[in-house]
Formats: C-alpha cells, structure tokens, sequence
C-alpha cells in the first residue's frame, strides 16, 4: 500500500500493514530484502504490524527534499500523528533503530515502547576509529561478511533477476544519502537519548559485525532505565536470521507475549 | 581545430602486480625525490607544447599514482608565470566535491589575473574514484554541481556589492571575490559529460563540453544530445563548443608513433580501482551499477586494449603525421565535429625526450593541417542562465 501523508505531498511510503491490536511500528534497517521479514508475521500475532519503506526503498519514493535520518525521523513522527496511534511499540533496526532513537528523544507522546535492534545512531570510539566499519569503503561481499551471520541467507546480486538486483543497490543509494558523513552517527544524539522516557529495550545480534557490543551498550546505558539483550546466532539482520527469538523479545518486552 | 596538450602527471615507477592504484594505494611507495624530478619534468614538457603553439590543459585527481595533481589551480598558477602564449585549461575544478565554491572562484580569478586572461575554467562532476578521496556523498552531484556552479558564476560577476548565498547544499556571507576575473564577464566555461542530459543542459548555458576516451559511438550520442539541443533552442551551434580527448602520438613512422602510444596507454590498463571505490551507489544509475558489478560493463570491460584496437576506436591516434592527420579527421567526421582535440600526450613510461618529440612531430606536422578541420569558432556570449 503506497500513503501520502497530508501535507507532504511528494512523499510517498511504501507502507505494510498485518494484524490487530496493540500497534507495533518497525523500522527497517539497511539490509530490506524484497520479501518481507518473517518477523512482521511473527509479531503479528500480538498486535497490529505497520512497517514503512524508508524514502529510497521498497516502494516508496525519495523526494529531493529528504536526505537526512532527521527528516525520516520527522517523517514517522508525522505518520504516528496521521494514522492516530497512541501507545506504539517502535521497534527499528540498524538504520531503522536510529530513526526511531531520533524520534523518542523528539517527542515520546504516543510511544509505550522503543525497541532498538543493532541501532546505529551514535559514537563512542576516538575520533580516529570508526564505530561501524566503512559499508562504502569495503567490497561488497566483505560487506556481506558483516551484516549476515547465516551467509546462505545472503541476498546475492550475481544471481538474483536484474529488477530484484537493482532495487538492492537502490536501497544502497538511498542508504548513502542518509548514512554518509557523519558516518552512521549524529554526533548530538547520545546527549539527547536521556530525553527517552518510555521503557527501552536494546538488542544486538551476537555476531553483528557492524554494530559492536561496546556501541550498542552504551546506547543502552545513555537510555534511561534501559536493558540490553543479546540475540544469540543473529548477525546485524536479526530479522532475517532470528526472527522467532527477535520477536519472542519484542512481545515479551511490551506484555504482548 | 585547436589542440590542447595535457599530461596526467603519472608516477608510474610502482611495484609490478598492483590490483588497486586509487584511493588506498599506500604513499610510502611515492619517493619525494622521484616525484619531485617528474613534477619539474612535466612542467617543462607544458612550457615545450606552449612554444611549439600548443594550447595547455591539466586535471586533477587524488590519491593515486595515476596523476599527481590533486590541486589543478596550484598546476595552473606555475603554467601561468612559466608559459606566455598559450591558453590555460582547468580540466577541471570538481566543484561537486569542493567544500567551498566560492574559494574556487577566488583560485580562477587569481590564475586569470596571473596570465592576463588567458584561463579556461572546467568545472566537473569528477570520476568516481574521486568520491571517496573527496570524502563526497556520492548522491545528488549534479545538483551540487550545477549550484557551485551557479555561486562561482554569480561570484566573479557581481562587482557593486557583497551578496549572501542560502542554497540548499551550499552558504556563504558577504561574498565579494578580490580580485575579479581578468576576462570579461568571465573566463570561458567548459563542463565535462557525456549522458545526453547532462549535455543538453550544458548547450542551454553555450558552455564548451568535453568528453574523454570515448571512442566513436558515446562521443558522437553526446555530442548529438548537445547539438540538438542547441538546435530546439534556436541558439547557433558551433564546433567550437565540442571538445575530445585522445591519447596522441607522432613518430617519424607508424611504427615510432604506435610505441609512443602504447607508453601512454599505461594511463587506461592501470587505471585499477577495487568495486566499492569504482562505482559507489548513487554515482550512476543502478541499472548501469548492476552491470558493472555483475562484471558486463566498467572502464576496461571488453576493450582490447592493444594499441591497434584503441586506435580503431578512435581512442588513440598514433603513427607518422599522415598518419595521424588522417586518424583524427576519420573521427572528426565520424563524431560529427568537434572544435577542440584534448591531447593526452604523455603518461606512463613515455620519458622526457620521447614526449618532446612527440609534441614537437604533432606541433609541426599535424597541427597546422587540423587547423583547417571545422567550422570557424564562433565566440558568442555563454550565458549563466
């Protein structure tokens, strides 16, 4: 289903809807195969499942305007306000966890939970080493290496028909669009993450290659009250690679289990 | 026709079996003392073809060996004091990854100041290995190309007062460049492109346009996007606007002149850049991502790249001065018609005294016949519209 939100005319998302109840919003994160995650259907059974495509993926246009995490985070803030949702469980992944800490440390109102899952989003090494290895300074297959555990889960360019092909490396533009410089971080976001006053879980894939335990426990430890996961045999994509065990945490996490 | 010769300012004295010489190829394997030596070397080569009545070019690229020049104004200010006669190039300022585009209007007016106007301004989107040692985003460069573009133009032709700039990719207070331009109302614009709507923007604006080693087919598809645009427009058309890069060679024989162009081809079977660096996401359309990644298009996919093939295609004209007069015309006509050939007259191991020759043999016994080539230049107004 493709939604104008009003107002914002040349946006267009790309939005899935599933199930019933309490609503859950998921954000994706780098890595968007073009089938959707079995995760939305696993958390579908506790509530009612909305996943956009970020501007640049899936179906979902890119207008010139948009070109920052901080626009997408207004974005979806303007998207819980149109379909009216209150007590949200927002739960974003990689790129996706860092849309969604951006939108908590705006504004909380209509949020009962946040869920970051291999959240980019902040800096805690020197300024000489990089947190997230540099996508864009790496082979693809090396890339590959970081983000999938189970490489056979892989999505594989060389092999996959071209319209499935070159939607991945759209989503890759898009992801260079938003990911650039400040390299997968803004560099305020770790002094605002105390303004997060909903219940916050933090999760990481054991073997995410991207995301290091040191980063995703200090985004845990600059959230007031949160906990911290691991998620055992998942690397960066958890959603692809774990999908029961990342649910049976996020349901359990919000009462829904 | 006038020629401009050019040097890609090489350091080719690197260990055999390199895979990658862009982007992460270590600098200890640069020796100061060489690089020094060829630095000064490639000077007097310049200051050579300027005496021999040649027109001067240079570009600039980063962190490689492939070219020396990460800074073609600085290249540009030596040529300014050191030649007298020529016309200067900068092919070009990568304005798309230029932080500050109204430092480079500075730059241009200063080296148009130096040589009493005889400056040429390129601006380009640069290739893309450029992206990653510029530290750019690789999306939206044409739209941050056209608005430096637009800040540089605006800057060297506003001379009553400071104005202020609040675009959407660049800022800038009170600008007010000192000195202005030599040349009125500005130096002459060149923009590189070669997709048909890149150049149908740039016949909008009278800007030259050049395209570099693109044999027959792409060169003339660009060059006919450009011309047909002008002709929409009702704006008169002038070979002059068309310019072509070529690797060029003159020998006493075919033979001499084939050898000399073999040396300077080392610039395309090294150009090596690991994926990630030669094709960045966004950079161009995925679809033509797609094929260089599946390995079925790129820079030096399916091109023989014996010097025999690369002058079959109009990539390099090379032999005795029949010869090549005859090469370079075949492909004038070929192409439709250009006014400037772009001479890519040394790279690689060619040595001092070889590429002398070489300038020398085309400056005297090449040149004055490709005068003749092509329509009259015609010089009306570029317009910043």
């Amino acid at each position: 289903m493709q939604v104008s939100l009003p107002g914002l005319d040349d946006v267009a998302l790309d939005l899935s809807e599933s199930g019933t109840g309490p609503p859950i919003v998921v954000l994706h994160g780098i890595e968007k195969l073009g089938t959707e995650p079995p995760l939305h259907a696993l958390l579908a059974r506790g509530g009612r499942v909305i996943a956009p495509a970020h501007p640049g993926f899936g179906g979902s246009l890119l207008p010139a305007w948009i070109d920052s995490i901080d626009d997408l985070s207004y974005l979806y803030l303007d998207l819980l306000d149109w379909l009216d949702l209150n007590d949200v469980i927002l739960v974003g992944s990689s790129m996706g966890g860092w849309i969604a800490a951006e939108m908590a440390v705006k504004c909380c109102r209509r949020l009962s939970h946040l869920v970051l899952v291999s959240p980019f989003g902040i800096k805690v090494g020197d300024r000489e080493t990089r947190d997230v290895p540099d996508i864009f300074a790496l082979s693809p297959d090396e890339v590959s290496r970081l983000i999938w555990h189970d490489r056979a889960r892989a999505p594989d360019i060389a092999s996959l028909p071209d319209d499935a092909a070159e939607q991945l490396l759209r989503h890759q533009e898009a992801a260079a669009l938003f990911l650039w410089e400040p390299y997968m971080h803004n560099p305020k976001l770790q002094r605002r993450l105390h303004r997060i006053s909903v219940p916050t879980l933090v999760l990481r894939g054991e073997f995410d290659g991207l995301v290091s335990e040191a980063n995703a426990r200090a985004y845990c430890a600059g959230i007031p009250g949160a906990s911290y996961a691991m998620l055992a045999g998942a690397g960066h994509v958890p959603e692809y690679e774990r999908p029961a065990d990342l649910a049976a945490h996020i349901l359990g996490f919000a009462g829904l289990g | 026709m006038r020629v401009w010769y050019f040097s890609e300012n090489a350091y080719p004295y690197l260990p055999n079996g390199l895979d990658n010489l862009r982007v992460t190829l270590p600098n200890r394997l640069y020796d100061p003392k060489i690089g020094a030596a060829l630095y000064s070397r490639y000077f007097d080569e310049w200051q050579l073809a300027d005496e021999e009545g040649l027109d001067l070019m240079c570009n600039e690229h980063h962190q490689t060996a492939i070219n020396l020049n990460p800074a073609a104004p600085l290249v540009m200010a030596v040529l300014a004091r050191i030649t007298k006669r020529a016309r200067l190039l900068v092919l070009g300022n990568p304005i798309a990854n230029r932080r500050d585009p109204v430092r480079v209007a500075e730059e241009m007016a200063m080296i148009d100041n130096y040589s009493r106007g005889r400056l040429e301004v390129g601006f380009v989107r640069g290739v893309p290995y450029e992206i990653s040692a510029a530290n750019a985003n690789p999306m939206r460069t044409m739209d941050r190309l056209w608005e430096a573009h637009d800040l540089i133009v605006k800057a060297w032709t506003t001379h009553d007062a400071p104005f202020n700039w609040e675009g959407r990719y660049f800022q800038h207070r009170q600008v007010n460049v000192w000195p202005r331009p030599y040349q009125e109302p500005h130096p002459p614009v060149w923009i590189t492109s070669i997709t048909p709507s890149s150049m149908a923007r740039i016949a909008e604006h009278g800007y030259t346009t050049a395209t570099f080693l693109t044999g027959v087919g792409p060169t003339k598809t660009g060059f006919d996007a450009y011309r047909q645009r002008r002709h929409e427009l009702d704006l008169p058309m002038a070979e002059d606007r068309l310019a072509y890069s070529g690797i060029v060679y003159v020998g006493d024989t075919d033979q001499e002149g084939f050898d000399g162009a073999r040396k300077i081809m080392w610039v395309i079977t090294h150009n090596l850049a690991a994926l990630q660096f030669k094709i960045p996401p966004g950079y161009a359309p995925a679809r033509a991502r797609l094929q260089v990644m599946r390995g079925k298009a790129g820079l030096l996919h399916g091109l023989d790249t014996s010097i025999e093939a690369l002058v079959d295609q109009g990539i390099a004209f090379a032999g005795n001065p029949d010869t090549v007069y005859r090469q370079i015309e075949r492909h004038y006509r070929a192409v439709g018609g250009y006014g400037h050939l772009l001479m890519l007259g040394q790279s690689g191991f060619l040595e001092h005294d070889e590429t002398e020759k070489g300038i020398r043999r085309f400056a005297r016994d090449v040149y004055p016949r490709l005068k003749g080539l092509g329509t009259e230049p015609v010089r009306e107004a570029q317009t910043a519209r």
